[in-house]
């Protein structure tokens, strides 16, 4: 399933659909107008966030001037490197927490056999699949008896114990590695720490990369979370959190906003157009099949 | 790729050969050690507050005073005597209705094309899948400036192309949700790129018999594409339902910013602005249970929440789990 994605040349040749010229000039034509659908909106923010903030007000798409300092302003209206360190430090520590104890844990819901090993992988897949609001209001009281609210530690501290999407993803994974080389290392006399360590760790990489990505970018784009627990104080606010006041607190118009926005977005970009592959093989996985 | 359960070997060849009991008790050992930190968090952050919440349900409890117990008046509360409560679950029904046809339908719809493109794939996967990293908290922002009703670009090009007079889109009752619908096709890449997977998985023998017996590409989609994808199209409509059920930040951020309010976003007195047609299930919860501090009742509202993404969990569980024992192996 995952290497159709990799290879998609391969299999082209007996796609069904014909070969016919038109063919290709109606299927590429429609791809081109997706293409714009999904390109434009991103476009139009670029432009507006270099415009001036009184074109902002008109209907101009094109800006008059280029003003690039939108970009630098937007540091000077809000502690935005404040909010970058809070951002930080959360998915930071999230995903750094997620793979101490999620890669142990799907490796025994993988590559250990044991009694309830399948009505543990359900569970795992039923906590997945909870929205967080269900158990917001005991974990909110908890949190607040242990004097945390208003920090970020009552979203750090849960990754520190697992994470069970990242569970979910890297079992998927796990199970597509060859049996052989753990039997044979296990043979050689090899503990299953030792397994882990030294013949699935490698092998997984790239599962183990795309579990990362998307615990980081999970993270760094939460909302609910930072807003439950520190809505309140300014000074534990994680970007996404203060972009989403940005434009109501601090009285601008649309250009900084956008500037802010993009300023958001970019790190999500930038990670994706480094390490693609794992992203698509990543999401991929998640749908899962039967 | 498949849920199937596989056969893992018996840790046994390690030598030197224990009894098999003390060798058994090892081995649970072991499994318990990976398991631990994972299992911890289990208990603390899913079965205790799954628990807790149910029994909040039943109390009256600000959070900080002990919680004093009133029976189904919640419950009684929440179904007959709120009215902005069945706004907001009529809000997240139209959600769940609209959005999951919408979306499943509009992934498959690009994924086909994908599917069909002789070349560029990579180029246009790349592209259609671009918004769905956006943070949704930068996409709403982007999407309520685009279609701002004045002067977005949304409405200038409408203009230009003679309608004169565009929807209020994010500003108007009868247009917010359709807005915010809008919103979510645009971010919609992860699906497409599993349904995209599971089209090229498609046996091309497949498409070849169909053609050799003269199906035409509507039959052969829908007697050769549609069984083989269904698997996947159904874990699109599960996740979709659950995204719809717990749909909270485009629709608290998109209300917000519309209305201009100079609030903190998530704690506006606009929640749900224009006229309380963009608050969401969720979003009222959140604001009964935070801003108003009556946890008991917006533990109720957790309840029925759960109950009805329980119940879709249950759906796709039930799916993994027939295919898991049929031993479905690719």
């Amino acid at each position: 399933m995952t290497t159709a994605l990799g290879a998609p040349a391969a299999r082209r040749t007996a796609r069904p659909g014909g070969g016919s010229v038109l063919h290709w000039i109606a299927v590429h034509s429609i791809a081109i107008a997706l293409g714009l659908m999904f390109l434009l909106p991103l476009l139009f923010m670029a432009l507006t966030a270099v415009m001036s903030d009184q074109q902002t007000l008109t209907t101009q798409l094109w800006p008059g001037e280029w003003r690039w300092e939108n970009f630098a302003e937007v540091f000077a209206k809000a502690p935005m490197l404040s909010y970058l360190g809070n951002s930080l430090l959360y998915s930071g520590l999230a995903t750094a927490g997620m793979l101490l104890t999620s890669i142990p844990a799907a490796y025994a819901l993988s590559r250990l056999r044991w009694r309830g090993r399948n009505l543990a992988f359900f569970a795992v897949v039923a906590a997945m699949l909870l929205p967080p609001q269900v158990v917001a209001v005991p974990l909110y009281i908890l949190w607040a008896r242990l004097g945390l609210t208003g920090t970020l530690w009552p979203l750090v501290i849960p990754y520190l114990l697992g994470d069970f999407f990242s569970i979910f993803l890297l079992r998927q994974f796990f199970l597509t590695i060859p049996q052989d080389y753990a039997d044979a290392a296990r043979v050689d006399g090899c503990s299953e720490f030792r397994v882990l360590l030294r013949v699935i760790l490698p092998m997984a990489r790239p599962g183990i990369a795309a579990a990362a990505l998307f615990c980081f970018l999970y993270t760094w784009n939460d909302y609910f979370g930072p807003l439950l627990y520190a809505g309140e104080r300014p000074e534990s606010w994680t970007l996404s959190l203060a972009l989403a006041s940005f434009r109501g607190l601090h009285n601008v118009e649309w250009n900084l906003t956008m500037a802010a926005t993009l300023l958001v977005m970019l790190p999500a970009i930038v990670l994706f157009l480094f390490a693609q592959k794992s992203f698509v093989k990543g999401i991929t996985f998640t749908g899962v099949k039967g | 790729m498949t849920a199937t359960v596989e056969r893992a070997p018996a840790a046994s060849a390690a030598p030197p050969p224990l009894p098999r009991r003390r060798r058994r008790g090892r081995h649970r050992l072991v499994v318990l050690g990976f398991l631990a930190p994972a299992l911890l968090g289990f208990g603390l952050f899913f079965c205790y507050p799954l628990v807790a919440t149910v029994f909040f349900s039943f109390t009256r409890s600000d959070g900080l005073n002990p919680p004093e117990w009133v029976g189904l008046r919640n419950y009684v509360h929440l179904l007959t005597g709120d009215p902005v409560a069945r706004t907001a679950a009529y809000n997240t029904l139209w959600m769940v209705v609209v959005l999951t046809t919408l979306r499943v339908v509009f992934a498959l719809g690009t994924a086909s094309v994908l599917a069909r493109l002789r070349s560029g794939v990579g180029f246009f996967r790349t592209v259609f899948y671009l918004p769905a990293l956006a943070p949704p908290v930068a996409a709403t922002l982007a999407f309520v400036f685009l279609f701002n009703p004045g002067t977005g670009p949304v409405n200038a090009g409408l203009r230009a192309i003679g309608i004169d007079s565009p929807p209020g889109w994010f500003t108007d009752p009868a247009w917010a949700k359709p807005s915010l619908t809008l919103l979510m096709l645009w971010c919609s890449g992860e699906l497409m790129i599993i349904i995209l997977a599971a089209l090229l998985d498609v046996p091309t023998e497949l498409y070849e018999a169909a053609a050799l017996d003269g199906a035409g590409p509507w039959s052969r989609f829908r007697h050769v594409t549609l069984p083989s994808i269904a698997p996947v199209l159904l874990f699109g409509v599960v996740n979709s339902v659950i995204l719809s059920l717990q749909f909270f930040t485009q629709a608290v951020v998109g209300g917000s910013v519309a209305s201009g309010a100079a609030e903190v976003a998530g704690h506006s007195k606009n929640v749900g602005w224009p006229g309380n047609s963009t608050l969401t299930f969720p979003a009222w919860l959140y604001q009964q249970g935070f801003r108003y501090f009556n946890m008991g009742y917006a533990a109720a509202m957790c309840t029925l929440l759960f109950l009805v993404s329980f119940a879709c969990t249950v759906v796709l569980i039930r799916r993994m789990r027939s295919a898991a024992g049929t031993g479905e192996a690719r």
